[in-house]
């Protein structure tokens, strides 16, 4: 189950949980930026993930309800979601793990890009590259915990992700039209991360819509659009989304505003984006002047992850990638090997 | 006996009243309608889903994700190409997750010509399908095969897509499903629908069947030869064995006719024991020629078997059009019909060595 219960009801006028919140949003970022410099420096292929949703992903990491099977919550990610998963309480080294593809990974085994997570215990699904899909998959889950909600078992919900652009795709209109069947209602959270962007694509020259919400809000789905770069803003919203659905059993709609601080992944360099806004900058200009904080602490905590990484880091420099002859392995469950009949099995 | 239809429809009562089965979904799989070829009629697990089927191959991965036990289906498999890189996903899943999540998915779709489809109801999907690793594919050519194959999908903790012959939905079997009343009257009125007004408030009266389950990955052989051998499956597995009879019957000897029954893992010890014992093949189907599953087969006995090969080994296929017209020359143009198959199997049986 999930922490909430220790939560206080007012949590950002709680020193304590504001200096926690803080240092989640830290370790997000320095695991990020430690990827990142992997990448650079040859210690890994691809990099892609979520610096700048800090914010959002640590309100969302907090709140879910982690657990395996219906009565807990379902996490259909995508590939900005690492800082979710750390928060959620997964051991920083396995990102990196992913990130060097070794075997010890234990999301994918080495087989896949980093950032994309599957954690069986946590319900979170694996994570894909191919952009939306997410949302034609997520109903399923959501049945089931319908299922088990109409039957008076312990129940949660469905939560779907994905960015801007990736609404274009179809599967996203599956998703609404799914989680709406009159009378078969599902208990989905979806959340549309807007960083504005598709890769380079500025969403203004693709998109007619005012608001992504709007199409949601065209379902009869409550939706709200909320600045992701302010943790109270998000943490309220996304309380009001999950209390709504866990009572009423039918979905809700977050566009979260965000920002995207080191570019679509590490095809566009991944470099430093100056010009829009940090939500860690902007938390820690309110720590500050609230005096919960000084300028030491802030940079204490930042080297205290920055260090974390980097020993995570030097000790996954030791692990070996996964065999060459692993790779039919799993192709199915239950013995056959995969490959071509007599001759691979 | 039962026909293909009536055969799905007792595999799937067998599979929600013994199996799991938790949700039989699709466009119009639940009441009134019951499936367009009636595969779903009087059963209790039965919904219908949105007309899209990207959302019906979602939903399966999800329900099965979260442990549920469905069965999907497509309305014809002319419509399961926009589903393909979702049905790629459910393939790589449980590998991508390094064996995290196993799927345990039916997908079922009839497939083929020979209904006067015209282009979009006489699609093939096995070449297409061959190539969706993570997936086992099979086809049944029998009612037998059809609820024992549907009864092994259900039961495999792996994605399965059962393609069933359009062209074979009404044709009933020889060999009775173990259970099956023999009189088909009986079996009609314990679980066809009845039509108009009499089907609301109707209920089947289900037969007390069995779990015997038709093994994925294991050919059956239909006739026994040691001339010549046919691999193929779906509907032309009647038209080979036909043919067969019929070259027998002038003497010309004994073609052994293979009905694969899975596409992946096919079943390569039976083809490769009877091409070593007759030294003459002819794969058969009717998906589009070029990058055709049997391709692969004739690769593997040119790799394999070459030298005991007693003639050079043939695939007949689907032409490679862009469809299959609806007037009947176009389709019998397009499609192996049994004059084809003579003409091949002749060939094949008349080259010297």
């Amino acid at each position: 189950m999930s922490d909430t219960s220790r939560i206080p009801a007012q949590p950002f006028k709680d020193k304590n949980f504001s200096l926690s919140y803080h240092r989640h949003m830290t370790r997000a970022r320095a695991l990020e930026e430690r990827l990142i410099k992997m990448m650079r420096s040859g210690d890994g292929y691809f990099w892609i993930g979520g610096p700048g949703e800090e914010a959002f992903a640590v309100a969302l990491g907090l709140q879910v309800r982690k657990g395996e099977g219906p009565a807990f919550d379902y996490l259909h990610l995508h590939y900005r979601s690492n800082p979710v998963v750390l928060t959620m309480g997964a051991a920083m080294i396995d990102f990196i793990r992913q990130m060097k593809s070794t075997a010890t990974d234990p999301f994918s085994g080495g087989r896949n890009f980093v950032a994309h997570i599957c954690k069986r215990e946590w319900n979170i699904v694996p994570v894909t590259s191919t952009i939306e899909t997410q949302f034609a998959v997520a109903p399923g889950t959501a049945m089931a915990q319908r299922r088990a909600r109409l039957k008076g078992l312990p129940h949660g919900v469905t939560v779907v992700i994905g960015g801007d652009a990736g609404t274009a795709e179809g599967d996203f209109a599956t998703g609404l039209i799914w989680a709406t069947r009159p009378g078969f209602e599902l208990p989905m959270l979806f959340i549309a991360t807007n960083n504005k962007y598709g890769i380079s694509t500025p969403a203004e020259t693709q998109h007619g819509e005012k608001n992504i919400a709007d199409r949601a809000r065209a379902f009869g789905m409550p939706a709200q659009v909320v600045d992701g770069n302010s943790p109270e803003k998000i943490w309220s919203a996304l309380e009001t989304a999950f209390d709504t659905i866990r009572s009423t059993g039918k979905p809700y709609f977050l566009e979260v505003m965000v920002s995207r601080l080191h570019g679509h992944s590490s095809s566009s360099g991944a470099a430093r984006t100056l010009d829009e806004p940090c939500c860690i900058d902007l938390f820690e200009k309110k720590l500050l002047k609230s005096g919960w904080i000084s300028e030491e602490e802030i940079e204490s905590v930042k080297q205290l992850a920055h260090q974390e990484a980097q020993e995570a880091h030097e000790r996954v420099k030791t692990e070996p990638y996964p065999e060459g002859s692993t790779f039919q392995d799993h192709s199915f469950a239950g013995g056959v090997r995969g490959g071509v009949p007599g001759r691979d099995f | 006996m039962a026909n293909m239809a009536q055969a799905v429809r007792m595999a799937l009562h067998y599979g929600e009243k013994h199996l799991g089965v938790s949700d039989i979904f699709g466009e119009d799989v639940g009441a009134p309608l019951g499936g367009v070829f009636t595969c779903t009629q009087g059963l209790k697990t039965t919904w219908n889903s949105p007309l899209d089927e990207r959302g019906i191959i979602g939903a399966a991965i999800g329900l099965a994700l979260a442990g549920q036990k469905a069965v999907a289906e497509i309305q014809f498999c002319d419509y399961i190409f926009n589903t393909i890189d979702l049905l790629k996903l459910a393939g790589n899943n449980n590998w991508a997750s390094n064996g995290q999540y196993p799927l345990n998915i039916t997908v079922m779709t009839p497939a083929g010509a020979g209904i006067h489809g015209s282009l979009y109801h006489s699609h093939s999907f096995d070449a297409w399908a061959s190539r969706l690793a993570g997936w086992k594919v099979v086809m049944p050519s029998t009612p037998r095969d059809a609820y024992g194959l549907m009864l092994a999908a259900i039961e495999e903790p792996n994605p399965v897509l059962v393609m069933i012959p359009k062209a074979l939905m009404r044709v009933k079997g020889e060999e009775l499903i173990p259970g099956e009343p023999s009189d088909e009257k009986e079996l009609k009125e314990r679980i066809d629908a009845p039509l108009g007004e009499a089907r609301k408030g109707w209920e089947p009266r289900w037969p007390e069947l069995e779990f015997v389950p038709t093994p994925i990955g294991k050919a059956r052989i239909v006739r026994e030869g040691r001339a010549a051998t046919v691999v193929t499956y779906g509907r032309h597995v009647f038209i080979a064995e036909k043919v067969a009879n019929m070259l027998a019957a002038e003497g010309l000897g004994d073609v052994e006719v293979i009905d694969l029954r899975t596409i992946y893992p096919y079943d390569w010890a039976a083809i490769s024991q009877s091409i070593q014992k007759t030294g003459r093949v002819l794969f058969l189907n009717e998906d589009t020629e070029i990058t055709n599953f049997g391709e692969h087969l004739l690769r593997r006995t040119i790799e394999e078997h070459y030298y005991q090969l007693r003639a050079r080994p043939r695939l007949l296929a689907g032409a490679h059009v862009p469809g299959i017209g609806l007037a009947p020359p176009l389709e019998e143009a397009s499609v192996p019909q049994e004059h084809d198959v003579e003409r091949e199997l002749r060939a094949l049986l008349s080259e010297l060595t």
